[in-house]
């Protein structure tokens, strides 16, 4: 018979937070930073395929790090709360906030009371009718909600990527320069390429649909400018 | 947050998300209702894809309930549905269905093929059955640019859901008989987009004409008929401008034949 055994919560807190933080740190990184006319979302990633930033509604983008198949789980999730939410009510009352929200309260959730928690960092971007209003909402492994105003880096290595966001941000930014600014802060270890890239903006302009995904091609252009 | 256990998915299906959830359509009870009806669409192909048209009036039994309704309604970039019947149900109807299409492509990372879409549209129109039968009776027109396949195709619909792919032209609603006649007479499998454009206008003057309930072209108010072209390069709606002129040619042509002087300011439907 095994003998139940006495675990202080803060421990099993700790043990859970250092699990999903290792799972998180052994994935590549993305940036999200604001641009003159919208959001940029730069992440590494070598698949063609397997996304890590999409459209969740009209004005707003997803991106996870971390576990694939979890941080893809949590974009289905988003999706249908955000049609159900704009079928319901009006486009209009969809909002980057109350998504945000919802993500956490459902990821605090699963930290604590399911076996094993998500091992994931997502950012919740939203384009708004002019800069003042655009929002990025940097959300952790345990519910741990950030609000970033101007740049976002999430995944391994985040801080030293965000000091260099940091360093080459400026609001007058327009999409390609600040596409390259994000390639450059991800590019520590070697220089990033087209290929190894995903990239997608949040374009503010006449669309009703925002996100835009860029090409191969179109990055070749932007980065060879 | 939505969240399903594997077996119980809805995948990128949005009605049946609705379903999972509690929201799926109100059911009818027994009895018929009188609701506002709205009348003619015609969709034809020509040489670059196909052109989609429907007048704006909606009635309810002989009063016009409606002047400036939109029958014919982008249902994604590359597609568009034009109904015909209880203008209620069918504004529901592609509400859903347009916010089913980009839900798939949201979920899937791809858009649904056209044919996948005629085939959505199919079983929309089978759960609105019930309402059918008591007299809420909605019959789309569904037409789009197979991007696969680089042309223009034409649904139409039976009030059960049954689909049929139509090669040339598909009419629709109360003057679809006149409207119809008229495609038919004038149509050329390699016309071009203004031919195409000109004789879609043409028999939604016809149907006006003839039938009550059709709209015509009302140049007091200003109010002219939607007519859409889509085509590799999307879904692209005429200007009222171009419209306007478009039926100014026609009074013209119809007044030198009946020989009446043609104001271009009033025109069919008026009974």
């Amino acid at each position: 018979m095994s003998m139940p055994f006495y675990v202080p919560p803060e421990q099993m807190m700790k043990d859970r937070a250092d699990y999903a933080r290792k799972g998180i740190a052994r994935g590549r990184a993305l940036v999200g930073l604001r641009y003159v006319d919208g959001i940029a979302l730069v992440a590494e990633n070598p698949s063609e395929t397997l996304r890590k930033i999409s459209e969740i509604y009209d004005r707003i983008a997803f991106a996870g790090v971390g576990k694939y198949n979890e941080f893809d789980q949590l974009r289905v999730a988003g999706v249908r709360a955000a049609d159900l939410k704009g079928f319901q009510f009006s486009r209009d009352d969809v909002d980057a906030r109350s998504l945000a929200n919802e993500y956490a309260r459902f990821l605090g959730q699963t930290f604590t009371h399911e076996m094993k928690p998500m091992e994931v960092e997502i950012l919740v971007a939203e384009v708004g009718e002019d800069a003042t209003d655009d929002q990025m909402f940097h959300i952790l492994y345990d519910g741990t909600m950030f609000d970033q105003r101007d740049h976002a880096a999430i995944g391994g290595d985040s801080e030293r990527i965000n000091e260099a966001l940091a360093a080459s941000f400026s609001a007058a930014l327009d999409r390609d320069d600040a596409i390259r600014a994000g390639v450059e802060a991800l590019s520590a270890e070697h220089q990033l390429g087209p290929d190894d890239l995903e990239v997608a903006v949040l374009c503010r302009g006449s669309a009703r649909r925002c996100f835009q995904r860029l090409s191969v091609a179109d990055l070749t252009v932007i980065l060879n400018a | 947050m939505p969240w399903f256990s594997p077996g119980d998915d809805p995948g990128p299906n949005f009605p049946r998300l609705l379903e999972a959830m509690g929201l799926n359509a109100t059911q009818v009870g027994p009895g018929e209702i009188e609701v506002p009806h709205a009348t003619t669409c015609v969709a034809l192909t020509y040489a670059d894809g196909v052109v989609m048209a429907g007048d704006r009036r909606a009635t309810s039994g002989h009063l016009i309930a409606h002047r400036t309704m939109e029958k014919v309604v982008p249902a994604d970039r590359y597609s568009g549905v034009a109904i015909a019947g209880a203008a209620g149900p069918a504004m529901e109807m592609i509400r859903l269905f347009q916010l089913q299409l980009e839900h798939y492509e949201k979920v899937e990372g791809n858009p649904i093929s056209l044919e996948g879409k005629a085939n959505q549209l199919s079983s929309m129109v089978r759960s609105n059955l019930g309402a059918a039968l008591q007299g809420m009776v909605v019959i789309p027109l569904f037409a789009g640019y197979d991007t696969h396949r680089g042309l223009g195709r034409l649904y139409s619909y039976d009030v059960t859901g049954g689909r049929y792919e139509e090669k040339s032209y598909v009419a629709t609603g109360s003057g679809s008989l006149h409207a119809g006649t008229v495609i038919k007479v004038g149509y050329r499998p390699e016309m071009t987009r203004d031919e195409a454009v000109a004789l879609a206008a043409r028999s939604l003057w016809e149907a006006a004409d003839a039938d009550s309930a059709t709209g015509g072209p009302d140049a007091l108010r200003g109010i002219y008929p939607v007519v859409a072209s889509i085509t590799a390069e999307g879904w692209n709606r005429l200007e009222d401008d171009e419209l306007a002129a478009l039926y100014r040619t026609i009074v013209d042509e119809v007044s030198s034949v009946t020989g009446t002087s043609g104001t271009g300011t009033e025109a069919g439907g008026a009974s």
